[in-house]
Order: structure tokens, then C-alpha cells, then sequence
């Protein structure tokens, strides 16, 4: 057990330290909600949608939920040729635990970066139907979090070196997010992209997020609560698996 | 304290170490010697469970490494080629998590982690951030580190690259010290023959995977008729000069050196 909080609580110092790193991974997110948010507003509302700003802010929050635990568990590319992770490799601690406290590590980064962005949302103009449905959306967020956490795990152990990033971000990560239904309606969609985007698991995550933060008369969920969170939580748990079974096949 | 028998390991085609077998008895300094691509760092891997042998045995401190592996693992500390710190954590941090995942009491951590780092001169900065640290410092905190759970054997995987000789010198010193000290068994690999000449109770020389002599350094010189260390290893080894593929290790290595700004 010590060993997890250990690990998990290295992460967070890294975390707290790269004040830079957090400013810069605030940019992206930044750049989505007010420029898209604000400038496709007026064809949005048009199309009979309501306010895009408004309908955006849970996909851009999801955005940078899943960057970052994704990102974390990439780290393990890095650490893992020239850094810390041998130390914790040849120390006398089973390898799950080890997965453990770099995945609950990650995750809780992640929903860090997530409640910053939704703060700067708020501030921003965004609302939600209630402010009690915000804890609601936070434990959306901690779901997606730790999926995408575990899958960074499982690639970041699979992967030998760097030249693989750029793959992974261009096939995996950006049409996760772009499929995920973050920056459009999932409704009436075309039968490929509903199915597209119905093997996607942020999608979930982000429609979770929408049908708890807006009113019926606001937003009609593609999926519906509980299939929202049964999808994200047996998902999840697959990838838990998946994750530490690959982490428990390193070789240096 | 070590015994290795029939020691192999192959990847595919390619028999990296070949029916190795040796010993290092208690309280021992013992230099593993060989050029590039000899098969130093898989026999420390597989010494230190991080690879799995094909054939052969391993003992260490009377422990079989792939069967009580968490016992084995508690009994050794290990320096890396590459550095295995955490640059964005300070040196005290750096022992704590050491500390904590080898399950060594509060108490003793506290009180060892000051002992080691006073020791090796790295007190004053202890809430530095190891990033900051020379390429000597980092290498005499990972030392300490290794030290900070009281092991019986301490592997050292060419500690000295890219030191200054100040700083290999003050090593050495160091970790004849805690030698001495702690009756603490060391089995290290080094291109410096020099080093292994002043430092090492017992030498032995691998090639191709095989161990081609083993003994004093004196012993060493005696059978080649040479005069020196030097000499001894390359009219052991040859003269011709290894071609090591570039592997992605190394091209991670060079990445890390751009980013870093040269410092390792």
C-alpha cells in the first residue's frame, strides 16, 4: 500500500512542479472552447441546437481529461528507457502495485487539469442546469480518467521508444477525441458515425457528462445515463486489466 | 555471495552471454570486464531479476532470483548505465521513495538517508532538485540510494561514464568506504582498466559472451605476461574494435543528451 501512495504522490509533485507544462496544456483547450465555442455559435443556434458555447464546454473539458491521462501513461515510454522506472522495476514491489500508483497518479492529474479547464469554463460564460450537478460531472470525469489512464499505461508498455508517439497521437488520441462526439451532436447523425462513434469510449464519458450538467429541454443524451456509466465502468475495468497484464511484461 | 553456473541468454540467433560461471565471496570488490557488446549489462540484468535466464543458475546470498524474487531483490542495490533518478524530485525525495518501496521503517530511513548523504557529500543540497545536480552528484546520489536498505551486494553498471577524474576518484573512495564499512559485496562493469586495477579484489574478463579469464588482477597480468591491465585486457579481448548496432537505447540516449544540454 505504501508503495501505491508513494508513487501516486511522486506523480502529483511532478505534477505541481511543471507550473509551465500546466499553463501550456491549458492553451489547447483554451483554443477550442472560444474559438470554435464563440464562432460556430451563430450556425449552431441557427440549426436549432442552442448555444454551442454552452454545448461545447463538457466536450472540452472531457478533451483535456483525456489528454493528460493519456499523456501520463505515455510517460512510461520515457521513463522507462532513461528514468525512475527501473528503480521501481528491481524494487522489492509487486509490478501491480507498481501500475497501480502511476495509474491512480495520472488519473488524479488528469482530473486536476479537467477541473481547471472547467473552471476557466465557468468563469467563462459556461453554465450548468444546477451547481449540484457538478460533482455529478466530476465523477464522469474521474471514469474517464482512469480509462484513459490505464489504456496510456498499456501502450506506454508496449511501445519500445519515442517514434511511436506521433502514431499514437495521430491514430489513437485525436480520433478519440474527434469521434467522441465532444464537438458535435451524436444524435441524427449518418449510420457510420453513429457506429463510429458508438465503439468510442469518450464518447460515453462526454454524454455522461452533458446528461447530468444540462436540462432535458437543453440536451437529449445519444445513450442515456446509466448506459453512460455501465459502458465507461466495464470498459474501464477491461483496460485495468489489459493495462497491468502489458505493464507485467516489461523488459528492459 | 554470488554464484553463477552455466549462466546463458540468447534473443533469437543471437547468444549474448554463453555458459558463464563464476563466484564473489563475501566482502568482495568484483570488476566485470569486457568491450562493447560483451554481454556486462545482460549478465547484471539477469543478476538483478530484470531478465530471465535460458539456462543456467543463479544464487545471490543463498536466494534463487527468479523464484524468491522479492526476497533476492531486498538483499541487492543497483546503479544503473543510465540514470534512474527523478530530475523533477529533490535528492532527500529521491531517497524517500527508495526508502519506502524497499520497505525500510521511518526511523532508520530518516536517520540512514542522512547518514549516506552526508557520507557522499550531498547533504547541503538535499532539497535541490536532481535535475540541478552534475553528472557527478547524480551519480554519487544514486550510489547512496543503492545503499539505503542495507543491501549485501551492490551492482554497479559502469558508474564512472563520463566522469571527470575528480569525481571517479571521490567515487571509488566512497564505495570502498561503505565496503569496508558494511562488509557490502560489489560486482561492477567498467571500460576504465585502470579503475578495476586499484579498486577490484578479483577481475573477470568476458568476450563474445564468454568468460575468458578470471582471477587477481595480479593473477591476470601474471598469466598474459603483461605489464599492465591494459595490455592484459587486449591481448585478451583483441584489438579490434566491436561493432555495436545502434539500438534504440541509443537513440533515446541521444535525444536525452540534446534535451538536457549535454549535462548526461
Amino acid at each position: 500500500m505504501s508503495a501505491i501512495y508513494i508513487l501516486w504522490l511522486r506523480e502529483l509533485k511532478r505534477y505541481s512542479r511543471s507550473r509551465a507544462q500546466i499553463v501550456a496544456s491549458l492553451g489547447q483547450p483554451m483554443l477550442y472552447l472560444l474559438v470554435l465555442g464563440f464562432g460556430l455559435g451563430p450556425v449552431f443556434k441557427r440549426a436549432g441546437y442552442g448555444s454551442y458555447f454552452q454545448f461545447i464546454a463538457p466536450g472540452v473539458i472531457g478533451m483535456s481529461v483525456l489528454f493528460s491521462s493519456i499523456f501520463s501513461g505515455l510517460g512510461l515510454l520515457w521513463d522507462r528507457q532513461f528514468g525512475f522506472l527501473k528503480e521501481t522495476l528491481v524494487a522489492p514491489v509487486p509490478r501491480i502495485q507498481i501500475m497501480i500508483g502511476r495509474t491512480l497518479g495520472g488519473c488524479t492529474v488528469a482530473l486536476i487539469q479537467g477541473s481547471l479547464v472547467m473552471v476557466v469554463c465557468l468563469i467563462a460564460g459556461f453554465r450548468p442546469a444546477h451547481f449540484f450537478a457538478i460533482p455529478l460531472a466530476l465523477g464522469f470525469m474521474v471514469l474517464i480518467a482512469l480509462l484513459f489512464a490505464a489504456l496510456g499505461v498499456a501502450i506506454g508498455s508496449s511501445l519500445q521508444d519515442m517514434q511511436g508517439f506521433q502514431l499514437i497521437m495521430n491514430f489513437l488520441v485525436m480520433p478519440i477525441y474527434f469521434l467522441s462526439g465532444a464537438m458535435f451532436p451524436l444524435t441524427n447523425q449518418g449510420k457510420v458515425l453513429t457506429f463510429v462513434t458508438s465503439l468510442d469510449p469518450l464518447s460515453y464519458g462526454i454524454d455522461g457528462m452533458r446528461s447530468v450538467l444540462f436540462s432535458r429541454a437543453m440536451f437529449q443524451p445519444a445513450f442515456g445515463t446509466f448506459t453512460d456509466l455501465a459502458v465507461l465502468v466495464v470498459v474501464g475495468c477491461i483496460l485495468l486489466v489489459f493495462g497491468a497484464w502489458r505493464f507485467s511484461m516489461i523488459e528492459i | 555471495m554470488i554464484r553463477v553456473r552455466n549462466l546463458k541468454k540468447t534473443f533469437g540467433q543471437f547468444t549474448a552471454v554463453n555458459d558463464v560461471s563464476f563466484d564473489v565471496e563475501e566482502g568482495e570488490i568484483f570488476a566485470f570486464l569486457g568491450p562493447n557488446g560483451a554481454g556486462k549489462t545482460t549478465t547484471i540484468k539477469m543478476l538483478t531479476t530484470l531478465l530471465k535466464p535460458t539456462e543456467g543458475s543463479i544464487e545471490l546470498d543463498g536466494l534463487d532470483p527468479l523464484k524468491q524474487q522479492n526476497e533476492a531483490r531486498k538483499r541487492f542495490g543497483i546503479v544503473f548505465q543510465d540514470p534512474s533518478l527523478d530530475g523533477d524530485l529533490t535528492a532527500w525525495e529521491n531517497m524517500e521513495i527508495h526508502g519506502v518501496l524497499y520497505h525500510v521503517p521511518h526511523k532508520v530511513r530518516r536517520q540512514r538517508s542522512e547518514e549516506l548523504l552526508k557520507l557522499f557529500e550531498l547533504w547541503d543540497r538535499r532539497k535541490d532538485q536532481v535535475k540541478k545536480f552534475s553528472g557527478g552528484m547524480k551519480r554519487r546520489l544514486e550510489i547512496a540510494r543503492g545503499f539505503l536498505h542495507t543491501p549485501r551486494i551492490l551492482f554497479l553498471d559502469e558508474p564512472t561514464l563520463g566522469l571527470d577524474p575528480q569525481s571517479r576518484n571521490q567515487l571509488w573512495t566512497h564505495v570502498k568506504k561503505v565496503n569496508e564499512a558494511e562488509k557490502v559485496t560489489v560486482f561492477l562493469t567498467t571500460h576504465y582498466m585502470d579503475e578495476a586495477d586499484r579498486v577490484a579484489h578479483r577481475i573477470g574478463v568476458i568476450d563474445h559472451g564468454k568468460l575468458v579469464a578470471q582471477g587477481t588482477p595480479r593473477e591476470i597480468k601474471d598469466q598474459t605476461g603483461t605489464e599492465n591491465l591494459e595490455d592484459a585486457f587486449l591481448k585478451l579481448t583483441g584489438s579490434t574494435i566491436r561493432a555495436e548496432s545502434a539500438d534504440s537505447a541509443d537513440a533515446m540516449r541521444q535525444f536525452a543528451k540534446m534535451w538536457s544540454g549535454g549535462k548526461r
